[in-house]
């Protein structure tokens, strides 16, 4: 039996080493058809429904006081999360990436711990915490603080579940890149912050964006564990997600999709962002997704 | 600041030229133990006040009971199927070459970017009885918005990155050579996929796997809009707590909460020991 693999991608493969051209079909209309079914389709039906009652409705409905008191607030949580995350992203990379020490793999155990808790179960945390059964909460309701349904206890959750976005895209990175650039920089004579600005920080500046988009998109997107500690005021303490559900749950579709449709087009300029990044800084560039 | 702990041999860390150990470890540390760690154990240090005969009547109630049959038993399902479609999706991406692949490829993300709560009421409006894809359904009597089997549909959407993103870059390091060794040896091509290219893939589907199944157990935004919620048959765990969560039944809430954290911290350390061992097997990280 002769082996000749057609260096010609126009000459059809054979089929010991690939599938034949039928089979290959088929299993492309397959998992083109689940996309399709799983992906397309609803996103499709975000904007569909949205604009149902047509462009006035739309703008009608984004144009409300409770839909554009929940869009500042999805904006001013997202500023202050986000940014909260990105400095302990970047001095956890550093501690993991530039240095060896013990228990370094149980510490990344303990930033993807957010990952793996319930959406449900990052709201219940902080209701126990400052709620008004726990230690703090008596001292709390003294001193004039609130905390739980209130923009503290939201930014708080938001904060939970996003936690680990920053870090995890940045730790890989890092430990690839090594402690070469920034040993000669010191050796030069640089100091130590001087090294992290002008060398460190350019050399991560993709992955750090990247690591900023997707925190980012989450923290306008949270709805789980900012539902169990907003307490649902409108005008208030309605972010975007929430703010979808109660349109939705008093039947206005239109003002529920409006709203929806913002969020999904955060969600597609998120995508396609992603995807100029990747190409900008090469597959290889270690630009992991999140889990 | 660059003077490690030093005694008799043992060090904390290596020696290192580079400035701000101290720093950069002390604030995450504080910072970790501040927003995660004391606010989980919070949750832990409540449940384990309830003591063990209220903990266990709780957890034990029926309703408790169906629902986290409900989480489990759907995110098992969602997993299978995602293991299924997600690994096909990932050979189809890594392996042929057609018209859009680019955007497909980016698609496939969508889950972890698009909010739940817009996911949810998306997939709702589309298998309602008089949505798209709901009213062709209807009419051969399947409904699958407001029962279990919509609660698995948006697992299943909720959970594909996961599989499809550790799968793909396994699939687009393997070796050809290996393939051509196999049909060179005579093997038929589906003996090759199955006896040569799926043992060294299993690590990735496994992980894959476990990540689509934790997310779909924890999951709250996508779900609530298309499970009809109706208690005993299609409402979740998450939901169950929030419930007793506005009820102010806390002991509930935080009984429940703590069954699905345990299951949780299994599912990582499932996770961990599947990564090691298939590092150790076939010398990488799934």
């Amino acid at each position: 039996m002769v082996l000749d693999i057609p260096a010609d991608r126009n000459v059809a493969p054979r089929s010991a080493v690939t599938e034949s051209p039928l089979t290959r079909m088929v299993l492309i209309a397959l998992a083109l058809g689940f996309l399709l079914l799983f992906l397309v389709l609803p996103l499709l039906a975000v904007f569909v429904q949205a604009f149902a009652k047509g462009v006035d409705a739309y703008f009608a409905a984004l144009a409300l006081p409770d839909s554009l008191a929940a869009i500042k607030l999805t904006l001013l949580v997202a500023a202050i999360a986000v940014p909260c995350n990105l400095v302990f992203g970047v001095a956890a990379a550093w501690a993991i990436a530039k240095f060896e020490f013990k228990g370094k793999a149980f510490l990344i155990t303990l930033v993807d711990l957010p990952f793996s808790v319930s959406p449900v179960i990052s709201g219940l945390v902080y209701v126990l915490l400052f709620g008004s059964g726990s230690l703090l909460g008596p001292w709390l309701t003294s001193h004039g603080i609130q905390i739980l349904f209130a923009v503290p206890g939201i930014v708080l959750a938001t904060i939970f579940v996003t936690f680990p976005f920053i870090a995890r895209e940045l730790i890989p990175l890092m430990q690839d890149q090594g402690t070469a650039d920034e040993e000669a920089a010191l050796s030069l004579g640089a100091t130590g912050w001087q090294t992290f600005w002008r060398v460190t920080l350019p050399n991560i500046r993709w992955g750090l964006l990247y690591g900023v988009l997707l925190c980012n998109a989450r923290a306008m997107g949270e709805f789980g564990a900012v539902s169990v500690v907003s307490g649902h005021i409108r005008g208030l303490t309605n972010t975007m997600p929430l703010h979808v559900e109660i349109l939705y749950n008093e039947y206005n579709f239109t003002g529920a999709f409006a709203v929806a449709s913002l969020l999904a087009l955060l969600a597609l300029v998120t995508l396609i962002m992603k995807t100029l990044l990747e190409l900008r800084y090469s597959r290889a560039g270690s630009l992991s997704t999140p889990h | 600041m660059t003077t490690a702990i030093a005694t008799a041999g043992w060090r904390f860390r290596k020696p290192s030229v580079l400035p701000g150990f101290g720093l950069t470890l002390g604030f995450s540390i504080a910072y970790l133990s501040l927003i995660v760690l004391i606010p989980l154990a919070g949750v832990v240090w409540r449940s384990a006040e309830l003591g063990w005969a209220q903990f266990w009547s709780i957890a034990t109630d029926q309703r408790t009971l169906n629902a986290l049959r409900m989480s489990f038993g759907g995110a098992l399902v969602a997993a299978m199927v995602n293991v299924v479609f997600g690994t096909l999706v990932a050979w189809v991406l890594v392996r042929y070459r057609f018209p859009g692949k680019r955007i497909f490829d980016a698609m496939v993300d969508l889950p972890f970017a698009l909010p739940t709560a817009v996911a949810g009421i998306a997939l709702t409006s589309l298998y309602a009885p008089n949505g798209w894809i709901g009213s062709l359904l209807a009419p051969l009597g399947i409904k699958i918005a407001y029962t279990p089997l919509g609660v698995v549909m948006a697992m299943i959407f909720i959970g594909l990155p996961f599989v499809v993103r550790t799968v793909q870059p396994v699939m687009e390091e393997i070796d050809r050579e290996v393939e051509e060794a196999a049909a060179t040896l005579g093997a038929r091509r589906l003996q090759t996929v199955r006896r040569v290219l799926l043992p060294g893939l299993a690590p990735a589907i496994l992980t894959g796997f476990a990540l689509a199944f934790a997310r779909a157990v924890g999951e709250y935004g996508s779900v609530i809009f298309i499970a009809g919620n109706i208690p005993y048959v299609s409402e979740i765990a998450p939901l169950l707590i929030v419930i007793r969560l506005e009820e102010y039944n806390y002991a509930a809430a935080t009984a429940v909460a703590t069954v699905m954290l345990a299951i949780s911290f299994l599912m990582l350390l499932v996770i961990n020991l599947i990564q090691a061992w298939s590092r150790r097997r076939f010398g990488y990280g799934a």
